[in-house]
C-alpha cells in the first residue's frame, strides 16, 4: 500500500481498524479528539460500535463490559481522563480481560495543560489503579511506529488476556507524517477465546470477576497475574539502539518524542565529531532492564544522560536497572515544554567537560 | 398419592440449589428468584448476561444461572452499555442496590437510561448500605437512624432521599419504570409481572427498562423480619409510592 500523509492520533485510529478492533468508547479530551472524530465516522463504515460515553468512569466501565465479549475493543484519551479510567483498568487485569488504552499524554498535574508530556509514565508502568497488577505498555516515537504498535497492542492485549496502553505524548498525536499500512494485517495465531462470556448454551454460565474474598484465593489470582508479567518480561522487551558503538563515552536514554530528539541531537554532534549513543526504550512495562544493563557495561561507556518530558520518572526503571554501574544522570522539561537539540546537546557538552565518577548526579529541570 | 400428580411449584432451572448467605428475613433471596423466573418462563437463560454489582447482591452470580459480569461500585449499567452494543442479541441484565445505583452509580444508571440501552435494572432498594454495615443511603428515609446518621436522617444536613424511578421516568427517551415491593405476597405476585414485563420490553428491543424493588434490610434497620415488613407499609412505601412511572408506548409530548 503507498504511503499517505497522516496525523498522528487519525493514524492510530486506523490501525486498529486494520487490526480488526471495531468497537471504541471514548469522551473528549484534548490533545486526541481526533481518533474519535475519525472514528465516527469510520466504524459505521466497518460495522462496529462507536459510543461516546457520559465520562471517562463510564467509558473505562464500558470497555470493561465490552471487553468481556471477547472482541477487540479500545478507548484512548488523555491524562486526566486516564486517571478516571484506573478503576476500570485495575478491575479488567483482575479479571483477566483484553483491551486497549491509548494515553495521548498532556502535561499535569491536575488539569495541567494540553501540551506534549510524558509525566504519566509511572501512572501507566506502575499499576496505575488499585492492587497488585501491570498493564504492558508500548511508547511510539514516530507516527509509522504509532501505527505499527497499536496493531501489535491488540494482539498483546489477547495474548496475555491484559489490558496493553499505548503512550503517545501530544506531539505523536498531533503530528503528520507519512505512514504505511500493511495491505493485510497478519499476526500470530491466538489461543481461541474460551473465557468469552457468550451465554451459558452447553456449558456451565461463567462469572467474570475480580472479588475473592478468600485470601488464598486471591493471592492465587495474583500469582497468575504475576506469572503473566514474568511471561512478558521474557517475550515481549522491545527497544532499539541508535549509533551506540565502542566510540560513544555517553549512553543516552530516551523515549517516544524525546528519543526522536535525541536521534537528531546525536547526528548534529556526529558531524562535530561528538560520538554519543541512545538506547530508546519501546516496551516501557516489560522495562528493558537487562539491555540497559548490557550496553551501559560497555568499557568506553563513562556516563548515562536520561532525557525525558517530566522531572524523572523513568529514570527510576533506569537507575533501577544500572544499579550504581555507572554515573546516571538527567535532564527533563515539563508541564509541556518540549527539550530542543540545543539544550539536549548543552548537557552532552557539560558531561563531556566534567568528572563523572565523582560528581554527585544532579538533577535538572 | 394419586395418580395425576402435578408439579405446580418447583425451583426454576436459573436458580442454583444452593443454600443462601442473605440474613433471615432479608428479600434479596426473593427478588432473585423473580428474576430467574422470568428468565425461565422467556426461556433465554442461556443467552442472558447478569451484571452483579457491590453490595450484598454481589454473589448474585452464586444463585442465578447465567453468565456474569461483576461491576465494579455503581458501574454495572456501564458495563452493561458496552456488552450489550457489541451484543444486542443476548439478554442483558443489571441487579443493583440503592447505594450501587442511586448515589455511586447515579451518572452511570442516568446516562445508560437516556441512551436508551436495550437492557434491564433490577433496582434493590433497601433504603441503606447492608454490605458495609447499616451506614445512610441516599434513600434513607427522613428521620431514619443509621449509623452514619445515628440521630435519624436529617434533612436540613443532607437533603431528602432520591426517588429513582420518579427522576428517570423524566426523561423523554422511552423505557419502561415501574416501582414494586417485596415483602407481602401479594406485592411479589406484583413484582414478577413488572420484572417479566421489563424483560420482555428487552427481548423484543424496545427500551431500557428498570424495575425498582422495594426490600427489606432487616439486620440493618434493627428490626425483626416481621417488623420489617411493616416498616416497609408504613414507612418506605408511603415515601415510594408503588406503581408504574413510564412505559414505552406513551405518547411523547413536546
Ligand atoms: C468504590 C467503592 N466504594 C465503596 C465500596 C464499599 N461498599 C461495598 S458495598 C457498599 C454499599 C452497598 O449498598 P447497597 O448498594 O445499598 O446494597 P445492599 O448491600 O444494601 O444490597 C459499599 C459502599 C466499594 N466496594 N467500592
Ligand atoms: S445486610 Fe441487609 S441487604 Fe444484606 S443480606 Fe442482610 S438483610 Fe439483606
Amino acid at each position: 500500500m503507498a504511503r499517505i500523509l497522516m496525523k498522528g492520533n487519525e493514524a492510530i485510529a486506523e490501525a486498529a481498524l486494520r487490526a480488526g478492533a471495531k468497537h471504541y468508547f471514548c469522551y473528549p479530551i484534548t490533545p486526541q479528539s481526533e481518533v474519535a472524530e475519525y472514528l465516527a465516522r469510520r466504524i459505521p463504515e466497518v460495522g462496529g460500535v462507536f459510543l461516546q460515553g457520559e465520562s471517562e468512569v463510564a467509558v473505562g466501565n464500558m470497555l470493561f463490559g465490552a471487553a468481556a465479549t471477547g472482541k477487540r475493543v479500545f478507548t484512548t484519551s488523555s491524562s486526566p481522563g486516564i486517571s478516571l479510567m484506573q478503576e476500570a483498568i485495575s478491575y479488567m487485569a483482575g479479571a483477566h480481560l483484553p483491551a486497549v488504552i491509548i494515553n495521548i499524554m498532556r502535561g499535569g498535574p491536575g488539569l495541567g495543560g494540553i501540551l506534549p508530556a510524558q509525566s504519566d509514565y509511572f501512572q501507566a508502568t506502575k499499576g496505575g489503579g488499585h492492587g497488585d497488577y501491570r498493564v504492558l505498555v508500548l511508547a511510539p516515537s514516530t507516527i509509522q511506529e504509532a501505527v505499527d504498535l497499536t496493531m501489535l497492542s491488540f494482539h498483546l492485549a489477547d495474548k496475555y488476556r491484559n489490558p496493553v496502553s499505548l503512550i503517545g505524548d501530544g506531539m505523536i498525536g498531533q503530528m503528520m507524517e507519512p505512514v504505511e499500512f500493511p495491505e493485510k494485517y497478519e499476526e500470530p495465531e491466538l489461543p481461541p477465546k474460551d473465557w468469552a462470556a457468550t451465554g451459558c448454551k452447553d456449558r456451565m454460565p461463567y462469572i467474570i470477576k475480580s472479588l475473592f474474598l478468600d485470601p488464598v484465593a486471591l493471592e492465587k489470582n495474583s500469582h497468575l497475574l504475576q506469572e503473566k508479567y514474568e511471561r512478558m518480561k521474557e517475550e515481549e522487551v522491545r527497544f532499539e539502539l541508535y549509533n551506540v558503538s565502542s566510540k560513544i563515552k555517553i549512553l543516552l536514554i530516551a523515549y517516544g518524542t524525546m528519543a526522536r530528539i535525541c536521534q537528531t541531537v546525536i547526528d548534529e554532534l556526529k558531524d562535530d565529531g561528538v560520538q554519543v549513543g541512545l538506547f530508546r526504550p519501546i516496551s516501557l512495562f516489560p522495562f528493558p532492564e537487562k539491555q540497559i544493563l548490557k550496553e551501559v557495561s560497555r568499557k568506553n561507556v563513562e556516563a548515562v544522560l536520561t532525557i525525558e518530558m517530566s522531572m524523572g520518572q523513568m529514570l527510576e526503571d533506569v537507575e533501577r536497572a544500572i544499579f550504581g554501574a555507572k554515573p546516571v544522570h538527567f535532564y527533563g522539561r515539563t508541564g509541556g515544554v518540549v527539550p530542543s537539540p540545543d539544550e539536549v546537546k548543552k548537557q552532552i557538552h557539560k558531561l563531556l567537560s566534567t568528572d563523572q565518577g565523582s560528581r554527585p548526579r544532579k538533577r535538572k529541570a | 398419592m394419586t395418580r395425576n400428580n402435578r408439579t405446580i411449584f418447583e425451583r426454576p432451572e436459573a436458580l442454583y440449589d444452593v443454600v443462601t448467605h442473605y440474613c433471615p428475613g432479608c428479600t434479596h433471596g426473593v427478588i432473585h428468584r423473580l428474576v430467574a423466573e422470568a428468565i425461565d418462563e422467556l426461556g433465554v437463560r442461556e443467552k442472558t448476561l447478569g451484571v452483579a454489582p457491590v453490595g450484598c447482591a454481589v454473589f448474585v452470580y452464586n444463585y442465578i444461572k447465567t453468565d456474569f459480569l461483576e461491576a465494579p461500585h455503581g458501574r454495572a449499567p456501564a458495563l452493561a452499555t458496552g456488552f450489550k452494543r457489541l451484543r444486542p442479541d443476548m439478554i442483558v441484565f443489571t441487579y443493583q442496590g440503592d447505594g450501587d445505583l442511586a448515589s455511586i452509580g447515579t451518572a452511570e444508571i442516568i446516562h445508560a437510561a437516556n441512551r436508551g440501552e436495550k437492557f434491564t435494572t433490577i433496582f434493590v432498594n433497601n433504603s441503606i448500605y447492608g454490605m458495609t454495615g447499616g451506614q445512610m443511603a441516599p434513600t434513607t428515609l427522613p428521620g431514619q437512624v443509621a449509623t452514619t446518621c445515628p440521630m435519624g436522617r436529617d434533612v436540613s444536613l443532607v437533603g431528602y432521599p432520591i426517588r429513582m424511578a420518579e427522576m428517570l421516568a423524566t426523561l423523554k427517551t422511552p423505557a419502561y419504570i415501574e416501582r414494586v415491593a417485596s415483602h407481602t405476597p401479594r406485592h411479589i405476585v406484583h413484582a414478577k409481572r413488572a420484572i417479566k414485563k421489563a424483560f420482555t420490553y428487552q427481548l423484543e428491543g424496545k427500551c431500557f427498562s428498570l424495575v425498582e424493588v422495594l426490600s427489606t434490610c432487616p439486620t440493618n434497620w434493627g428490626l425483626t423480619p416481621a417488623e420489617a415488613t411493616k416498616w416497609t407499609e408504613e414507612n418506605a412505601i408511603p415515601y415510594f409510592p408503588l406503581g408504574l412511572y413510564k412505559q414505552p408506548d406513551e405518547m411523547e409530548s413536546d
